[in-house]
């Protein structure tokens, strides 16, 4: 190697280097500050106490257990919707025809469109059209359908991962289409898949824009008893106090960070369990 | 005296029978974030009193709560300022009622950093020149020949704010009329952070976010004319009129409908104008005359008159 090709390299290597313990750096300071600023608020007390205008006194119980209703909701909503329409994009629909081409081609554009306009969507079709009124139901579908193409897109790119040659020993041995892609292709796809829902259910978590729109409430002091009941969800209620003019419900707003964390993160750490289970008994 | 026993065991659980037997309801709010506060803190109150009704407050903003409130959608909308012409006719299309009822004030408060030492009082005219639409202001000095000649750094809430439309309207004559170059945030607590990291900021948001910083920021006292005397945002100079022209009250709009047909919205409603002056106060905005209060609850209780006994 030459001198100026091994320097280039180096620097290359240290750009990329930088550029890597830059955003790790950025992201430890933002979670050392809330955690600074919020753990101390963190209490059992904390999670299952109602709202209040008193500090000291407010918890965030009802949102938690909004959110947990909402991501149930959601993921029980999108994942046949967004699999099986993968499925049928790869796996039978004409790669050809130009109509497939233009579904993929805006698939593609909805995963990319602000959140607000979902929430503008939701208002009008769930709560004004069907008459779902501000429930958790309306609101999850709403978020389902913001990270419905996220799935779908993660889901077709798993499926067009696997080997052709899987489906065509599959074919040789005399099966359909139907039993190759239940035995043979899916359970293959299944770690690219989860991925895939992980990044989305976690999007549709932290959600706040859309559900303002469809009408989560700041103030609910009670727990939903259905999916038709009214609801509010934790990043509505620390997007709340994070405007308000005591200093103490701003470190609260980050004690509600904190929990949202952990909520995701468990979220996330119980897909990657599940994501390795599959991945051993991969081809 | 077994039986005497027994009537006093059957009197007690039918009195605590009585007890159980509460209120259970819905009470439906939605509107302006600058009300939620106090809705939100008598909503708390109520529930020890009611527990089994459920009240729920949303914040959409007046506007955005005017527009479910009309159509049909809550029972009681919060609003920073009264409700429009074009909101007063979709009412009345929709054939929906309404009755405004004050709840407190709010004195909204001119506000510079602290170690700003020049500017210790200001005219309403001086707060126009800055403000007005087109105004030529860009440095202290041009507002008062006596001020440093430094570039001033103007932060004021978003166009949809009710605090934006009562000060343009207060200062500039016409709502929503302003000039539209300085930093706009909808959310108060970036207008108080501009004004303590800038020695030369100046901003306008509600009393609340001005108590809350009191050591970090300071509120010019304003002066009506050029000769009366400069009067400083505070419980007193709002509660009894004399910090003009930036006090407002802000309202609650209740459904007459609902109070008649919903005995949590009344009970509810009722409450509200009973603990107000308490809670209030609580949450940072000024209260209002008792008188005030006293007038409100007595003609909730005539709209909602069926009711009034038959609770206590």
């Amino acid at each position: 190697m030459s001198p100026h090709r091994r320097r280039m390299n180096k620097a290359f290597k240290w750009c990329c280097r930088i550029t890597t313990y830059g955003a790790i750096g950025v992201l430890a300071l933002l979670l050392f500050h809330i955690a600074y600023e919020g753990m101390s608020w963190i209490s059992w007390d904390f999670i299952t106490n109602f709202p209040s205008r008193k500090a000291e006194k407010a918890g965030i119980y009802t949102a938690l257990v909004g959110s947990v209703y909402v991501m149930v909701i959601t993921t029980l909503f999108v994942v046949p919707f967004g699999i099986g329409t993968a499925i049928y994009l790869e796996e039978y629909a004409s790669q050809k025809s130009l109509f497939i081409r233009f579904v993929k081609l805006n698939i593609a554009n909805l995963a990319g469109m602000p959140s607000i306009i979902y929430g503008l969507l939701g208002l009008t079709l769930f709560v004004r059209i069907m008459g779902l009124d501000r429930s958790i139901l309306a609101g999850s579908l709403t978020l389902g359908l913001l990270v419905l193409p996220v799935i779908i897109i993660a889901s077709q790119e798993a499926i067009r991962a696997v080997p052709q040659m899987v489906r065509e020993a599959g074919f040789a041995m005399g099966a359909r289409r139907y039993q190759v892609v239940i035995w043979q292709v899916l359970p293959a796809a299944i770690p690219g898949i989860m991925t895939g829902i992980i990044l989305a259910i976690s999007r549709a978590v932290g959600e706040t824009a859309p559900l303002i729109v469809i009408g989560a409430l700041s103030y609910v002091a009670f727990l939903p008893e259905d999916m038709f009941d009214m609801f509010t969800v934790l990043p509505v209620q620390i997007y709340n106090w994070a405007g308000r003019p005591q200093p103490e419900f701003h470190s609260l707003a980050a004690a509600g960070i904190i929990v949202l964390l952990a909520f995701l993160f468990t979220l996330n750490s119980i897909a990657v369990l599940i994501r390795e289970k599959f991945q051993r008994y991969k081809l | 005296m077994i039986r005497a026993m027994l009537f006093i065991c059957l009197s007690f659980l039918s009195f605590s029978i009585h007890a159980e037997a509460a209120l259970k309801g819905r009470v439906m709010i939605d509107g302006s974030s600058t009300v939620f506060p106090i809705t939100e803190a008598v909503a708390e109150d109520f529930r020890n009193i009611q527990p089994r009704v459920r009240v729920a407050i949303g914040v959409s903003g007046t506007g955005g709560g005017f527009k479910k409130y009309l159509n049909g959608e809550t029972d009681i909308n919060n609003a920073s300022r009264t409700i429009k012409e074009k909101e007063i006719s979709l009412a009345k299309k929709n054939q929906i009622k309404f009755k405004e009822i004050p709840v407190a004030y709010d004195g909204i408060s001119v506000v510079i950093n602290k170690d700003n030492d020049w500017a210790t009082d200001i005219t309403v005219s001086e707060l126009k020149k800055i403000w007005q639409p087109g105004s030529k202001v860009t440095t202290w000095k041009d507002v008062r020949p006596t001020w440093p000649d430094k570039p001033i750094r103007l932060y004021g809430p978003g166009t949809d704010s009710g605090t934006f439309e009562y000060f343009t309207h207060a200062i500039n004559g016409k709502a929503h009329h302003s000039r539209s170059n300085y930093t706009k945030s909808e959310d108060d607590n970036m207008l108080v952070q501009g004004v303590v990291s800038d020695k030369y900021a100046m901003a306008y948001f509600g009393f609340a976010y001005y108590t809350e910083n009191k050591g970090r920021i300071k509120a010019i006292p304003v002066k009506l004319t050029e000769t009366s005397t400069a009067i400083a945002p505070s419980l007193s100079s709002i509660n009894d009129g004399s910090y003009k022209p930036l006090a407002r009250p802000v309202f609650i709009y209740v459904n007459p409908d609902s109070l008649k047909a919903n005995k949590s919205v009344f009970e509810f409603t009722r409450h509200y104008l009973k603990s107000a002056a308490r809670l209030v106060k609580d949450v940072g905005y000024v209260p209002l005359p008792d008188s005030e209060y006293q007038k409100s609850l007595k003609l909730v209780e005539t709209l909602g008159s069926v009711r009034v006994d038959s609770v206590e």
